[in-house]
């Protein structure tokens, strides 16, 4: 009895680990598309992308002598973040501002063009085989019996979650205490009409795709760390399932972006651990089919309403 | 002119930061530690030079816009003056469809190879081509349904022994019936959901293709699938039981190059028959219906048409063309495994549709010979063809969204002015 719970937990603790990290992931799409009504397809392509520079970054680093775990992480971090904040808001200004104003799907292609690009790119200049990294953080929590029935929490796990936490207290604060963020909610209300007041649109909307891409490399770094590997394919497969994450949660509201992925991240956890492994994709995609069917604005999602 | 020199400085050191890590250093694994080395030349090369780009276009932006607002065009499209008439056009038809039958007797094999790949692209642009250049809805899982035509009569073949020219309509029926099956509940959506429901759609169906091991072979696929037969005629070398090859009956040598050749022919019937089923479709009440779908949902419902309906039609007409390609595809290479049918397939086929023109039937065969003949004949850049499909993506749909060939009605319009 006792071990069937602590597996229970375990598969839990694992699916929260990668469901905050699809959390993170989802706001990038969730606040792009709360402002301009987008889907911005080639976001998965930016946090495969801040893996790599996280992984660079990290081996340039202890290359220099550097070798404290956590200081190594921090750095890395930092210059992960730049260079994917700097892709974020080369992307928004090359591939999707020209189209402002043009149909939903014109835009839609331009960033499906994007993602195919900058697949290529990473395959073209980093190789397109598996990269490993040793990892830098080892050993756990273990709880209960270690012979016996236990569940064993990471230290990795544990700095996916706390990292997590901080970034979305602090997205949470500068959203509902800042200028800027405040410009964001009134851009996502409606962007005429803050226009009219003064506001520069388009600086707000490439603060959000900054923002986007930079939670997006904090998700890269951290859940490339916890795998150990990066390849240039991985960002289709995660900015699908973290675009499920947004729709779960109702997309276009960031708490529902968070809770979204965590929701998906344990489901998937949970399929994993009881049905099948191999199938946990089509589970993921099957949960977003069955969202838009019944319940297409989401858990916290305000319902659309078409005007002509 | 301050302004213009430090946003040109601007942009070419964002350029220098996007790929200075990305592209000027490779990770390399030394034992268990992974260390840094420089690049290749050709890649810091192509970065600084890459960097000086975006300045003196940056620099000299008023005037490259102006070169590229022109390359826009009004988006009009005037045929050259001796195929602008009606009977002109069929006589040019005509005289293409005659050098197309002609072509395998003259080339050589790899040619006609080549030719008939084409064609199935040219088949699966044209059947995309309904669904998102008519009806204007974005169905990025277009490929799901090519799988399903080639596993149709790649699996019905395995299991009861069916022909090709049994498997064929079948084939087609069952995409259609699985475009139909997904198109139900999918269709209410709105235009980008859709896009990423079907995506999601062609990636279950791959999925599905691949774990099934029991049924599809999984990820190994499906070998041995034999070539299609003329009226019982094989084109092996030697018959079967109980059949007789083609060679034997006309008393002729052997040669490899008919079975080639025959392919060839087949492919070009199919994609003839697409066009005749396409053009007869777009004339008819439900094709122009498509057309208003795309232009104005809000105005076709005012109007009484039922969009779920129209939508549903294109859905499941786009797909049996699919399954019709598909079932050829499998026959022609003989092979099919889970990996032809990749997200990056539905990828290319859109790529197709968009640069040759959203609706324009001619547009999209130009675009299906360009997108299948200029990778052959530039084998070196292999690499970078991916690449510069997403590339050419990005600027068509900046450039010129309309397509390269976009599509034209004959209208009157009232002048402005």
């Amino acid at each position: 009895m006792s071990e069937s719970i602590f597996y229970f937990l375990q598969q839990v603790t694992n699916g929260l680990t990668i469901g905050s990290t699809y959390a993170l992931i989802a706001i990038g799409y969730t606040m792009v598309y709360g402002i301009i009504g987008m889907i911005n397809f080639a976001h998965g392509e930016v946090y495969m992308m801040g893996t790599y520079v996280a992984f660079i970054a990290l081996a340039g680093l202890s290359m220099l002598g550097i070798d404290n775990p956590l200081l190594l992480i921090g750095l890395a971090l930092m210059v992960s973040i730049m260079v994917a904040s700097a892709y974020g808001f080369t992307i928004e200004r090359v591939a999707y501002r020209p189209l402002r104003s043009s149909k939903r799907l014109i835009a839609l292609i331009s960033a499906i063009g994007m993602s195919i690009f900058l697949q290529n790119y990473i395959r073209l200049a980093q190789g397109s085989r598996d990269i490993a990294m040793p990892s830098l953080i080892q050993g756990g929590f273990l709880m209960g019996d270690p012979n016996g029935s236990h569940i064993m929490i990471s230290y990795m796990q544990i700095i996916i979650m706390i990292s997590t936490v901080i970034c979305m207290v602090g997205l949470t604060l500068f959203i509902t205490r800042s200028r800027m963020g405040r410009a964001c909610r009134a851009c996502s209300q409606d962007i005429g009409m803050t226009n009219l007041l003064g506001i520069n649109s388009n600086n707000v909307i490439a603060v959000t795709f900054v923002i986007g891409a930079a939670l997006a490399a904090v998700a890269g770094m951290l859940l490339g760390l916890y795998y150990g590997v990066v390849n240039p394919y991985i960002g289709f497969m995660a900015g699908l399932k973290a675009f499920t994450a947004a729709v779960l949660g109702g997309i276009g509201s960031i708490p529902g972006a968070m809770l979204g992925g965590l929701i998906l991240g344990v489901t998937e956890s949970l399929t994993a651990g009881y049905l099948t492994a191999e199938y946990k994709d089509v589970v993921a995609f099957s949960l977003l089919v069955l969202i838009l069917l019944f319940m297409p604005s989401g858990i916290l999602g305000k319902p659309e309403v078409e005007k002509i | 002119m301050q302004s213009r020199f430090t946003s040109a400085l601007f942009a070419a050191l964002l350029t220098l930061l996007l790929g200075s890590l990305l592209l000027g250093v490779t990770m390399v694994s030394e034992g268990i530690d992974l260390v840094l080395e420089l690049s290749e030349p050709h890649k810091i090369y192509g970065l600084i030079i890459g960097a000086a780009l975006v300045f003196i276009i940056q620099y000299f932006k008023q005037e490259v816009g102006a070169v590229t607002t022109r390359l826009r065009g009004d988006g009009s499209f005037e045929m050259p003056a001796f195929i602008r008439t009606p009977k002109q056009q069929r006589l040019w038809g005509f005289m293409a469809v005659g050098a197309l039958l002609i072509f395998p007797f003259v080339s050589s094999r790899g040619a006609v190879d080549i030719a008939t790949l084409t064609l199935i692209y040219v088949m699966l642009g044209l059947g995309l081509n309904i669904v998102v250049g008519l009806a204007g809805l974005l169905d990025l899982g277009y490929v799901g349904f090519y799988a399903v035509g080639a596993y149709s009569y790649a699996l019905l073949n395995f299991y009861f022994g069916l022909s090709f020219w049994v498997a064929l309509p079948i084939a087609g029926l069952l995409a259609a019936l699985f475009g139909f099956i997904l198109g139900f509940p999918v269709l209410r959506l709105r235009g980008d959901y859709l896009a990423i429901v079907t995506l999601g759609f062609g990636e279950i169906i791959r999925i599905l293709l691949n774990n099934w091991t029991d049924l599809t072979g999984g990820p190994n696929g499906i070998a041995r699938i034999p070539k299609p037969d003329l009226f019982g005629l094989e084109f092996n070398r030697r018959a079967s039981e109980g059949g007789q090859t083609f060679h034997e009956f006309f008393g002729i040598p052997y040669s490899s190059e008919y079975k080639v050749i025959f392919l060839y022919l087949l492919a070009f019937a199919l994609v003839l028959l697409t066009l005749y089923v396409i053009n007869r479709l777009i004339r008819m009440p439900i094709g122009r219906a498509w057309e208003a779908l795309r232009e104005d949902e809000i105005a076709c419902r005012a109007l009484g048409l039922n969009p779920t309906v129209i939508k549903l039609t294109a859905f499941t007409i786009g797909a049996s063309f699919a399954g019709f390609a598909g079932s050829f595809f499998a026959a022609r290479q003989g092979f099919i495994s889970p990996e032809s049918f990749t997200f990056i397939e539905s990828a290319i086929i859109l790529a197709i549709v968009v640069l040759g023109g959203m609706g324009s039937q001619l547009g999209i065969i130009l675009a299906a010979m360009a997108m299948t003949i200029l990778p052959e004949m530039a084998r070196e850049f292999d690499e970078y063809r991916m690449l510069l499909f997403g590339l050419m993506m990005v600027l068509m749909m900046i450039w010129r969204p309309q397509g390269l060939l976009p599509m034209k009605r004959p209208h009157l319009e009232l002048k402005r002015d």
